[in-house]
């Protein structure tokens, strides 16, 4: 049976070409893999290879010819005997042009005449995006003890914990075993989980994190320690390329459980590489959940929701509030919802929306602007992404006026998303522009009093707080 | 550097490299380029994988050029010995198999259905990733497939971090990472290089030396040519393998699996093949002359070597490979028409596989 040999597209948006040179002629054999012909395009000049067997029976577009359109019939192969008339092609793009009933029929509608491709749907709608509804918090049963604890043990027993739950569960990263961790965080867990489980890395951010996606791709569940998340500049293709989007890329078949986490943003005097908030970065990442935690209790029940969660997980902590004390519940298995907001102090005159280390700065100036008059709601984020935003708009609707409160830079903010979100969903509660503050948009200085300048701090939120209460 | 001879004769006068043995901690040993034995089923067997995917990856290109298959098209005519040769060398639905962006053959070897690979090449809901990956990334559990990876270099760590599973596990599994000459020189590969071997993990990293990193060839940009090499400051073993000759790559593959499954840690093989191709199908391949590749397809086809041997060791008439290449190319028309038939996927999978 005679198969037609169609002028091919040499890129997406090709449309036509010049059949510059046949390099068989009428009455060759020609089999898969021979040059048959040359053609040009505006970019190159590309050579077409046969890909049936048989004699080149008949060649329909002439040497030098012009804009001849993609999938036009050039030539015909076939059987010794056959006539070049004969009415060719169980070939595939040949089928889709002549019997468009074998296609999905909205497609052949759809598809334009000179490009055979199927479409499902001529839809210029986009389907609405699912709505996430975050989980509330478990109830604290009532009497349960709590005590006090820094942010920094309450992450070291969320991590044993879980480790004891699961043997999947491994921490990985630099100086997390022998060194006890640069930050104390994985303080004892070498002697508690042994070499297997709690294993010191050499300095390669990218391969490491390259390691642990493949170990996750595998079903284990890694929890990967950068000493700072500025190191993870060097990792993050790995963890955006190859953790975020292989879900997706596979259609559903490869989950990446695993948990980046380490201190983010700015410690104090250590200069510009050393002092980012990522927080918008990866906030912006479908595919990741971003996690940044201000109290210890929240900081044990979300990073061990992190460890369990069958996504990956970005954990920003920060080094300042390592240290800081809170009262974390005595539970056996304190889990919180990732993707909830909390309420950390009801008010009424105005919403105050910060998380991680800006909620140092939201809550001592609630406390201040309490002896102003002004009542201040504070809502912690504690997750970025999914962001809770219902609970923001809820505290609006309320207040109609909100402040954002973070050490990130402007630009691209997460406050600016909260800015947009506002706008849109109670744009008639507001009473006054949404206030914004953020890490001054420069590279963190090194001097102490520059450093000082470059970081959100309490009066500017309190002067944004009076400015969107006109107080 | 010139690929090696592959006929049994040349291949054996070849057989005293001039690098020799180095004594003590050295990481390489002789490059040997002996073969494997293959027997009638073996050959018939290379012969029929190979074909595969050779006519797969023309019907791509035809369908590519039809508009059938969009943006970047990566197409492994040329390299399929290294492929088959090495999965003959592997437990299939056990160990795993990661790769690059020139995927298609690596998915057939691993026993991928080609009706769900081609159309993941068209876009469309049968596809490997239901429509959602494309060309460069496709995945199967089933036959412990891990991509597909788009980024150069960046499956090398993620290869390893699958044999750090097997580790973790306790299992005798192994992992194979293919990457090609070009990403060879990313600085991950290193990276992953130091950790493999640190901790013994059983990965076979197999460098696809096709020659040229799209159009950069090795020598305008590797230091060091010998990629069998690159593993030798962190004490991994490599070798110069013929990987235009399956029997070649599987007797190179053997002893890599063995070393690797035995708790040795990791593995080099620089399988040194040819892409007939251009790096995508937008590329004319200037960069080469067409000397080049037709020396290439005439004296050192990885598919005709297999079928010389077969005819002249009367295991297989014309008439039997004529009948292969039959079945072959209906396998192939029926992902093909099975790829143009199907469906795009429904507008509700835009929002669909994110988060789990």
């Amino acid at each position: 049976m005679a198969i037609d040999i169609l002028m091919p597209a040499l890129s997406p948006t090709m449309e036509e070409g010049t059949l510059t040179k046949w390099l068989k002629k009428v009455g060759d054999d020609v089999k898969s893999g021979d040059v048959i012909a040359e053609i040009e395009t505006d970019k190159a000049t590309m050579e077409i290879e046969a890909v049936d067997e048989g004699k080149l029976l008949e060649i329909l577009v002439p040497d030098g010819t012009e804009g001849v359109k993609v999938n036009a019939v050039i030539a015909r192969v076939g059987e010794e005997g056959e006539t070049a008339a004969e009415k060719p092609a169980k070939d595939p793009a040949a089928a889709a042009k002549e019997e468009p009933g074998e296609v999905p029929k909205a497609a052949a509608e759809a598809a334009p005449a000179d490009k055979p491709k199927p479409v499902a749907q001529a839809s210029s709608t986009v389907p609405a995006a699912p709505a996430v509804k975050a989980e509330a918090d478990p109830d604290i049963p009532e009497g349960t003890a709590f005590e006090s604890k820094t942010v920094r043990e309450a992450l070291r027993e969320a991590m044993a914990e879980e480790m004891r739950r699961d043997d999947n569960v491994f921490l990985m990263g630099e100086e997390v075993a022998e060194y006890q961790g640069a930050y104390k965080i994985s303080q004892g867990l070498l002697d508690e989980f042994g070499a297997r489980r709690v294993i010191d890395t050499p300095i390669t951010e990218h391969g490491f994190a390259g390691i642990g996606v493949g170990a996750a791709f595998a079903g284990l569940r890694p929890i990967v320690e950068f000493m700072t998340f500025n190191f993870a500049m060097q990792a993050i293709d790995q963890i955006i390329n190859s953790a975020a989007k292989t879900l997706y890329m596979s259609g559903g078949q490869m989950g990446c459980p695993i948990v980046f986490r380490g201190p983010n943003g700015a410690a104090a005097r250590v200069g510009a590489q050393h002092s980012q908030d990522y927080a918008a970065w990866y906030g912006m990442i479908p595919g990741l959940k971003v996690v940044m935690p201000y109290t210890a209790a929240d900081a044990k029940g979300l990073l061990k929701a992190a460890i369990r969660d069958p996504n990956p997980v970005i954990f920003l902590e920060n080094e300042i509030l390592y240290g800081h004390h809170f009262d974390v519940p005595k539970l056996d298995d304190y889990v919180l919802p990732i993707g909830k907001a909390r309420i950390h102090k009801a008010g009424k005159d105005v919403t105050i929306v910060s998380f991680g280390m800006g909620m140092t700065y939201a809550v001592k100036a609630a406390e201040e602007l309490a002896g102003m008059g002004i009542d201040a709601e504070v809502i912690d984020l504690r997750t970025i992404r999914p962001m809770d935003i219902e609970t923001v708009i809820n505290s609006v609707k309320k207040t109609g006026r909100c402040v954002t409160v973070e050490e990130g830079w402007p630009q691209g903010s997460v406050g600016s998303e909260i800015a947009y979100q506002i706008q849109a969903n109670a744009f008639d509660y507001l009473d006054a522009p949404v206030g914004r503050i953020t890490g001054k948009d420069v590279p963190m200085p090194y001097a102490a009093n520059l450093e000082k300048l470059a970081l959100p701090n309490v009066g500017e939120v309190i002067e944004a707080v009076r400015a969107v209460t006109y107080r | 550097m010139a690929v090696r001879p592959a006929t049994e004769k040349r291949s054996r006068a070849s057989a005293a490299p001039s690098r020799t043995q180095k004594s003590g901690k050295s990481a390489n040993p002789a490059v040997n380029y002996q073969v494997a034995e293959f027997d009638k089923d073996d050959e018939l067997k290379a012969y029929h994988d190979m074909l595969l995917i050779r006519r797969f990856e023309e019907k791509a290109g035809q369908l590519y050029g039809m508009g059938l298959i969009g943006g970047f098209c990566h197409l492994y005519i040329g390299q399929e010995a290294v492929v088959v040769g090495i999965q003959k060398a592997l437990r299939d639905g056990e160990d795993q198999v990661t790769t690059s962006y020139r995927d298609h053959g690596h998915m057939l070897a691993c026993g991928m259905d080609p009706k769900g690979v081609m159309a993941e090449l068209t876009g469309r809901q049968g596809g490997y990733s239901r429509g959602k990956g494309g060309s460069m990334h496709m995945f199967s559990r089933e036959k412990q497939f891990f991509g597909g990876h788009g980024i150069v270099g960046a499956q090398v760590p993620i290869g390893a971090g699958l044999a750090f599973a097997d580790k973790y596990r306790g299992t005798d599994n192994v992992s194979v990472v293919y990457f090609g000459d070009g990403a060879a020189n990313q600085g991950q590969v290193y990276e992953t290089f130091n950790m493999a071997e640190l901790w013994k993990l059983p990965v076979i990293f197999v460098i696809e030396n096709n020659r040229y990193a799209m159009g950069t060839s090795v020598s305008r940009s590797s230091a060091q040519t010998d990629f069998a090499k690159r593993g030798e400051s962190f004490n991994i073993r490599g070798e110069q393998v013929d990987g235009m000759d399956v029997r070649a790559v599987k007797a190179a593959a053997d002893r890599a699996v063995e070393w690797a499954r035995s708790g040795n840690g990791p593995y080099i093989l620089e399988m040194q093949t040819y892409r007939y191709r251009g790096h995508s199908m937008s590329d004319p391949a200037k960069y080469r002359s067409k000397d080049e590749v037709q020396k290439m397809r005439d004296e050192r086809d990885p598919i005709e070597q297999v079928r010389k041997r077969l005819v002249e060791k009367g295991w297989a008439s014309e008439d039997d490979l004529k009948e292969i290449d039959k079945q072959v190319r209906a396998v192939v028309t029926e992902a093909a028409d099975f790829a143009s038939a199907d469906a795009e996927p429904d507008p509700s999978e835009l929002w669909t596989d994110i988060l789990r």
